[in-house]
């Protein structure tokens, strides 16, 4: 088992014939991704060779739909086109869009959220995330899928290079499904979607969460894992040094006054008994113990 | 800094104080001057980004002038807070709920809804993802007039607004921060002696941590954040270390970087390049450790340039020590 995505997600990639397009399809497909098609608006009806295999290109996601049964997308559109790439994978009711464009305007991203709601029949995953991967059964985005294979530990994050140091540190351990969120101000997936899913997922035991400075996403986090949360979790926060006012790269990891600090966050996190780490191999020490018995 | 002139030469008087003043570390270079206004109601109007509900919100009450957090905090129910669904926006209809639930008197409620539907358009046009009037005022003889606001625009949908970029104030940027914006690197100065370059914002950020953990034992702090961005060039690399070098607080420099997309030979390329071109300018004692994508690549081209300045060690909790205890010496 895995959460969101596994061996039989039938995947398209919207900007394919994009250079990262290009690049990420023939890696995901060498990791074991079934992807079925690549969609570009004007360029529907053309097929492109991904290291020997051969992808029929669609104008539309609906179209890309019925003649593949594509369940899952993964958007590499430029930021410009990004809104109107995601409303084309909801208006096909698509079940999961995987975004990893970065630098999206956060009204595009307010819109395309927004819209999806309304419809009801698609998640979306991103923007501006590493994407999420199923150890040798199905990766969507830019995760490498060499750093370590299947197991029993569920991974949450909003940072992507976080995401890679941490399958690092416990790789022989293995994760059931490892999701990057994204550090952007609105995101579609959030820590509590995945927490969950880990939690109803029966092949994981325990559970890494990775937070940032910024909102108060960790804190909303925290009071779902008191509620719902069995399985074991241990955290890590990133940003302790941070200084006010200053963003940190992510467009979302800023701190403003005295909400959004890290110090917040653990706190929160500790108070319903998530042990957390001060360093990424701190935190998978304490992992490492919990899996250990 | 508000002040009020009796006429034009007061204003003039006035503006020459405030022009130059030092606010929170930013040069004053600019005065708006406005018609003084008979003020006999001041009220709060602000839309802004709501990242825990992912959509917008307006905050509206009728208990302006002051600092509405303290309004949120001791009155909250002279705070209506109202969410906006970004694909409908703010109409008349949904104008007029807001108006009422913020308890604005009935004979203003047209006036002050039509400055909520222009504040909506403006804030969806701009891309802001916050445009605040505070206060806003209704004058003696009834007008309603913005008289003091607060806009915040997002720099990812800057491509829509070429115009924008006119407004970012470069004087009160630090040089370092300009010469890394100007090579498209994402980076933030900062008060201390260890240099750090990674990639991605979050790695970047726990280096810094690492390192301030570290740096507790010798009196020493991350001089600065740089990321260097997934699929990093030698270009990148190079451009990096030359502004953290070019940093005369900077003591050492510690290199992180977890190979995701980002090869590390690229990265080692990067920084044997950089040091090629920085010759006898460089003396500061870089430390690295890199992970990941073609490591073992990365690490040779290290070893085998044998730069004297140069050392690698294998985690990155070990690289922070080092390079903290060399910054301290």
């Amino acid at each position: 088992m895995s959460i969101f995505v596994n061996e039989n997600t039938k995947v398209i990639v919207q900007g394919m014939t994009g250079s990262e397009g290009t690049k990420h399809t023939k890696r995901m497909l060498k990791a074991g991704t079934k992807i079925v098609a690549g969609v570009t608006p004007g360029k529907g009806g053309q097929s492109v060779d991904m290291d020997g295999k051969q992808l029929p290109i669609f104008n539309t996601v609906s179209e890309a739909i019925s003649a593949t049964g594509a369940n899952a997308s993964v958007v590499f559109v430029p930021p410009k086109f990004a809104k109107a790439a995601v409303i084309d994978a909801v208006d096909a009711e698509i079940a999961l869009v995987v975004v990893i464009t970065e630098g999206i305007p956060v009204h595009d991203v307010a819109a395309f959220y927004a819209y999806a709601v309304s419809k009801g029949k698609t998640q979306i995953l991103g923007p501006n995330c590493p994407g999420i991967i199923t150890p040798g059964k199905s990766n969507l985005g830019i995760i490498p899928a060499d750093i370590t294979g299947p197991g029993a530990i569920g991974l949450v994050s909003k940072s992507g290079t976080l995401t890679y140091q941490m399958m690092f540190e416990l790789r022989d351990f293995g994760f059931t499904t490892a999701v990057g969120i994204g550090g952007d101000p609105i995101i579609g997936t959030t820590h509590i979607d995945c927490l969950r899913a880990f939690q109803d997922d029966p092949e994981t035991k325990a559970i890494v969460m990775i937070g940032e400075i910024g909102g108060d996403a960790e804190e909303r986090a925290a009071l779902f894992i008191k509620e719902y949360v069995t399985k074991p979790v241990v955290g890590y926060v990133a940003g302790f040094t941070a200084p006010e006012g200053k963003t940190m790269g992510h467009a979302g990891a800023i701190v403003s006054g005295s909400s959004g600090t890290a110090a917040a966050k653990k706190e929160a996190l500790e108070a319903v008994g998530v042990a957390v780490g001060k360093t990424p191999s701190e935190t998978a020490n304490l992992m490492r113990k919990i899996l250990n018995g | 800094m508000v002040k009020l002139a009796e006429n034009a030469n007061d204003a003039k008087e006035i503006a020459k104080v405030i022009l130059g003043m030092d606010i929170k570390g930013h040069t004053v270079n600019k005065v708006m001057i406005a018609q003084a206004a008979p003020i006999a109601s001041e009220y709060y109007l602000a839309i802004l980004l709501d990242r825990a509900n992912r959509n917008f919100l307006v905050m509206a009450s009728v208990a302006g002038g002051m600092e509405i957090e303290e309004v949120a905090h001791k009155t909250p129910e002279k705070l209506a807070k109202v969410g906006i669904n970004p694909n409908t926006g703010i109409d008349k209809v949904k104008a007029l709920e807001i108006v009422k639930s913020g308890q604005f008197p009935s004979d203003i409620a047209d006036q002050v809804a039509d400055v909520l539907i222009k504040l909506w358009n403006a804030f969806v046009k701009e891309d802001a993802t916050l445009m605040e009037i505070n206060p806003l005022v209704k004058t003696a003889d009834g007008k309603i007039i913005a008289l003091d606001g607060k806009v915040t625009l997002d720099e990812n949908a800057g491509f829509r607004h070429p115009n924008h970029e006119e407004l970012v104030d470069h004087a009160a940027t630090n040089p370092l921060e300009k010469l890394a914006k100007e090579k498209d690197l994402n980076y933030v100065k900062l008060e201390g002696q260890v240099g750090i370059i990674g990639n991605g914002a979050g790695l970047v950020m726990s280096t810094l941590d690492v390192v301030a953990y570290a740096g507790e034992k010798y009196g020493v702090k991350p001089a600065n954040f740089l990321d260097i961005g997934g699929g990093a060039s030698a270009d990148v690399m190079a451009n990096g270390l030359s502004i953290i070098l070019g940093d005369s607080d900077v003591k050492s420099v510690f290199v992180n970087v977890f190979g995701g997309i980002t090869s590390c030979d690229a990265v080692a390329t990067g920084i044997v390049q950089a040091l090629e071109i920085l010759g006898d300018k460089a003396t500061k004692p870089i430390v690295v450790r890199l992970d990941g994508n073609n490591v073992e690549a990365g690490r040779k081209i290290l070893n085998d340039a044998n730069h004297p300045l140069v050392q690698q060690l294998e985690t990155m909790d070990g690289a922070a020590a080092k390079a903290a205890e060399l910054a301290g010496k």
